[in-house]
């Protein structure tokens, strides 16, 4: 459904997207999980139109996004970070608006808007201001927006950044249901980890290149076995002194120490047994994203 | 045809649902031309002479404040669904100039009803080819603005180019002193000048002096400078680029 086929991209001399290919199969919830700056917008702004790469194609359900573009916008619903409501308007007036641009108009745009708020659960709120509207309600004016012309593809950016935790699962139960529902196909970015583990599968973008790309489960099992984070005083000193004595190569990240390691619960013991009083605290986890992202980059997403 | 004048018929009239809910905003813009006629004009015991100009400032200060609203309608707001969305992009352009052309006309009309102040009285047959010319005038300020805006990435920038463009560009415009009487140099740039046909043309309907070179001539630069622009505005917005549109 999403075809993206060496995609590159520079804003003057900084390289935003290197070499960048990727598939999105019909009905998949695909992420792309990355910190700021990683290159997810400009990969966004490239698929939703807004511009068109230096070098590179990608083509959105069979059209091509730089030579067709009026075709990519007739088959591709796009979700902003920004808001796109006119606050000015009421959630119906934003609507009707966004139907017109689309060409419809009459029974079958009332018919179309009377169903997206009923899905979405805004019939209660058709006639408030978009300024009155709490930001997870806002965020699903913009999805029903996205959705008036039944789009084959939504495109979705960090659309759950700013919303609280019950918006967000709110939201994830929308998306869901317009996949199993609808068969529509969706790709969205994201740094939140938690969204991303709920992506049929996703890519880890970083400095404009794909660093890793796998389900959820797949990308975890890259980290064989467990990671434990310790907290030192002198974590420059203890990293040498660990991977001295274990064998093991830790990684300092803001101030703690982190080890991947096979049977992390022996390797506590042993290292707390070894460094008596050097450690504050010991903590050990099974592999996140956020994990792989450090494996892969040696930076944190956040 | 439908796809493209439904699109410029609801962005036309969305800025007139967002101006009827932003009344004060007619304060705004025609307050400080008000103010600023009545000061000269009584200063100089002479309100007619600077009433077609201040009428003009009205229009342009509303065309500049709608069309500024697309630097922040594309940092976060409805441009970007339009820019995404399958519209022909002269179609938007064309409903936003049209939209913001109407607000400045009808604060142009505003102005108009002080008129009597300036011992214009107006022939209710008259008030046709007058609103006419205010309609004209407000539709080339507006697609001057849209130009300027379109581009642009801040409103800081835009203030800028209002002091150093727009502003002294209607001071040479016959708004202040009369061709006639100008120094060769501001009279060579007054000519050259497309505002100085939209201050004739309303000299010229109103009855007030310095209305030379008649209605004819007046209308055609000005119509041809708003044609012009418009062209220039569907351009730019039809350009593909490797920049973010947003």
């Amino acid at each position: 459904m999403i075809e993206v086929k060496n995609l590159t991209h520079r804003y003057g001399d900084r390289v935003a997207l290197s070499n960048v290919s990727f598939e999105v199969k019909k009905g998949e919830i695909f992420g792309l999980l990355g910190p700021n700056g990683g290159g997810k917008s400009t990969l966004f702004r490239i698929l939703s139109t807004m511009m068109v790469p230096a070098s590179g194609a990608a083509v959105i359900a069979g059209h091509d996004v730089e030579r067709e573009p009026a075709a990519v916008r007739r088959s591709v619903g796009v979700v902003f970070q920004t808001q796109s409501l006119d606050k000015a308007l009421t959630v119906e007036e934003n609507l009707r608006a966004q139907g017109h641009l689309h060409g419809l108009s009459g029974a079958d745009l009332r018919d179309r808007m009377e169903r997206a708020m009923e899905r979405l659960g805004l019939a209660d709120r058709r006639k408030d201001l978009v300024e009155t509207l709490s930001g997870g309600l806002r965020r699903r004016v913009e999805i029903a927006k996205a959705l008036l012309h039944r789009p084959q593809v939504l495109l979705m950016d960090e659309a759950s950044s700013g919303l609280d935790p019950a918006a967000r699962r709110d939201l994830s139960r929308h998306v869901e249901s317009l996949r199993e529902n609808d068969g529509v196909t969706i790709l969205l970015t994201t740094h939140i980890l938690e969204e991303a583990g709920r992506c049929d599968r996703l890519i880890l973008l970083h400095q404009g290149s794909i660093v890793a790309h796998g389900t959820p489960a797949e990308l975890r099992a890259r980290i064989g076995g467990d990671v434990v984070v310790l907290e030192v005083a002198d974590t420059q000193a203890m990293a040498a002194a660990i991977e001295q004595r274990f064998h093991v190569h830790p990684s300092v990240m803001d101030g703690q120490l982190r080890v991947e390691i096979k049977d992390g619960h022996r390797f506590i013991t042993e290292v707390v047994e070894a460094f008596p009083g050097s450690i504050d605290s010991v903590g050990l986890h099974k592999p996140t994203l956020e994990d792989v992202f450090v494996h892969e980059t040696g930076a944190s997403i956040a | 045809m439908r796809s493209f004048f439904l699109p410029a018929a609801t962005l036309w009239q969305r800025e007139l649902v967002r101006f009827w809910r932003q009344k004060s905003r007619v304060l705004g813009v025609v307050a400080s031309p008000l103010v600023f006629w009545l000061l000269i004009g009584y200063g100089s015991n002479d309100l007619g002479r600077f009433y077609s100009g201040a009428l003009v400032l009205t229009v342009m200060f509303s065309a500049i404040f709608s069309t500024i609203s697309i630097i922040e309608d594309r940092r976060e707001g409805f441009l970007l669904s339009m820019l995404v969305s399958p519209a022909p992009r002269t179609s938007m352009v064309l409903g936003k100039i049209l939209g913001s052309a109407t607000l400045a006309w009808i604060q142009g009309l505003i102005f108009l009803a002080f008129a009597p102040l300036a011992g214009v009285s107006i022939h209710p047959l008259d008030l046709i080819p007058i609103a006419a010319a205010i309609f004209l005038i407000s539709f080339t300020l507006t697609g001057l603005g849209f130009v300027i805006a379109w581009r642009m990435e801040s409103t800081a920038g835009f203030h800028a180019i209002m002091n150093l463009l727009l502003v002294p560009m209607w001071m040479v415009s016959g708004s202040l002193f009369p061709m006639a009487t100008a120094h060769g140099v501001i009279r060579a740039i007054m000519w050259i000048n497309p505002l100085t046909y939209s201050i004739t043309l309303l000299n010229g309907l109103l009855g007030l002096p310095n209305a030379n070179p008649g209605a004819f001539v007046s209308t055609i630069v000005t119509a041809a400078f708003g044609l012009v622009l418009l062209l220039i505005s569907g351009f730019m917005a039809t350009q593909k680029s490797t920049k973010s549109a947003a």
